[in-house]
């Protein structure tokens, strides 16, 4: 099973540029782990830093910059981090294991709304992101955007606009869009999340659930 | 006559260029029996790897310091220009060069050369490691291990051939680019801010990089025979 809904090829190009946010990046890596295309096409776009690395002019560097790093080959490197292993954290892949301080179920969930929850892993320059857990057959809340929206299907799936989004599959939302996603009815439906500004609910229900502001 | 670890270490930064470094390239090529080949971006008939490719694996497999430094006096130079171009000052920049010459030492034996070529897998290291010095922020990456990963579809036999090209392919589809298009994907590379910072420093509207990119990220997938949809 491989994904229908890509993230664009900007946020392809900054992730292999380097440039992305780590929050952005995150997801890119973890869609990444569930999708061939993409990762071809980070390929590529490595493969063009690469050869612009080779047509660069070189600097000058200092007399001893060869010498003193001949000299530190030999020194013990920092041990690696070990990757979080799968277990208690079924399907998800391994970028976004590293970024969970626990088990699925052991994570400091908070309420958000009736039959939705959500848990924030990172927050780096202003963008945040969170895994969203929905019920089976929920809707979210009417909502709008102070900025952009990216979501990935983690687990089950989610209907919006008129779309199905499963499992890989990456939804954007811009400051135009007001939506209401939904839930499909067969399974608990898992989103990792990014968000650069909180969402502006609208409508009656945005009043009355207040949590939802510190989405 | 092969040069020694101490004559290459005998070149000092201000006399050394591309072309003795090239020349002592050719040597250990020679010395070896292989071809010798006219430039270093070439590819070797029989591995399919470049010359650079060969002095990584070197490195990788014996822990060869002459192979390392052949290495280092080529991308070193290179890679503080691609820090100084990312705004960083002089100092810093240098540092960060050398880091990312002492971790591609220690991360070479991940160096798969059926994957990437090393200016590719060096432009990497060095771009993770700037990420993690820098802005102090992790690097979010795929683990190949990963049993939750989606396997590629098992490649045709002619497709293998293609990957270690390239490198070659993808450098002769950028020549197929517009001026306004290479602008913006060369820009892509040297800065922190997605887009915005280009969009600012050309003084065009953000939407206007991000179509000029799409268009070059397009024709590049389709000079390559990869235009999926
Ligand atoms: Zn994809």
């Amino acid at each position: 099973m491989s994904a229908t809904f890509h993230p664009t090829d900007e946020l392809l190009v900054a992730y292999g540029a380097g440039s992305l946010d780590e929050a952005s990046a995150l997801l890119v890596a973890t869609h990444l782990a569930l999708c061939p295309r993409c990762r071809a096409e980070v390929a590529r776009i490595e493969t063009l830093g690469g050869a612009m690395i080779e047509d660069l002019p070189p600097a000058d560097l200092g007399a001893d910059a060869l010498a003193s790093v001949l000299a530190r080959l030999d020194l013990p490197p920092s041990p690696p981090k070990p990757r979080r292993p799968a277990v208690g954290s079924p399907g998800l892949p391994a970028p976004l294991r590293d970024y969970l301080p626990a088990e699925m179920e052991a994570l400091p969930w908070k309420r958000l709304a009736a039959g939705i929850e959500q848990v924030v892993l990172l927050q780096a320059r202003g963008i945040r992101a969170r895994l969203l857990r929905i019920g089976a057959g929920i809707a979210v809340p009417e909502h709008g955007h102070g900025g952009m929206e990216l979501t990935m299907v983690l687990q089950g799936g989610f209907a919006d606009q008129g779309q199905g989004y499963a499992r890989g599959d990456v939804a954007m939302a811009d400051r135009q869009l007001v939506h209401s996603p939904v839930a499909d009815r067969s399974e608990t439906c898992l989103c990792l999340a990014v968000t650069d500004a909180p969402l502006k609910l609208t409508g009656l229900v945005g009043l009355l659930v207040n949590p939802f502001l510190d989405l | 006559m092969a040069p020694d670890m101490g004559s290459a270490l005998a070149f000092s930064f201000g006399s050394i260029d591309d072309v003795h470094v090239i020349d002592m390239m050719r040597r250990r090529v020679e010395e070896k029996g292989g071809a010798v080949p006219d430039q270093i971006r070439s590819v070797e008939p029989e591995t399919g790897a470049t010359p650079m490719s060969e002095l990584l694996v070197a490195v990788a497999q014996s822990g060869d310091r002459q192979a390392f430094a052949l290495l280092f006096q080529y991308y070193a130079p290179r890679l503080k220009t691609y820090m100084r171009k990312l705004g960083t000052e002089d100092a810093v920049a240098e540092e960060l060069a050398q880091e990312a010459m002492l971790a591609v030492w220690r991360k070479a034996a991940s160096f798969d050369p059926g994957r990437a070529n090393a200016g590719t897998w060096i432009f990497a290291v060095a771009r993770n490691l700037r990420i993690d010095m820098l802005r102090k922020e992790k690097r979010p990456e795929i683990d190949l291990d990963d049993p939750e990963l989606v396997p590629d579809p098992a490649p045709r036999a002619d497709e293998v051939m293609a990957t270690q090209q390239s490198e070659s392919r993808v450098r002769a589809a950028m020549c197929g680019l517009s001026a306004e298009q290479t602008e913006v994907v060369t820009l892509s590379f040297y800065e922190d801010t997605p887009h915005a910072e280009i969009a600012a420093r050309l003084k065009i509207p953000l939407g206007t990089v991000k179509s000029r990119l799409r268009l070059a990220m397009k024709r590049i997938r389709s000079e390559l025979g990869d235009d999926q949809p």
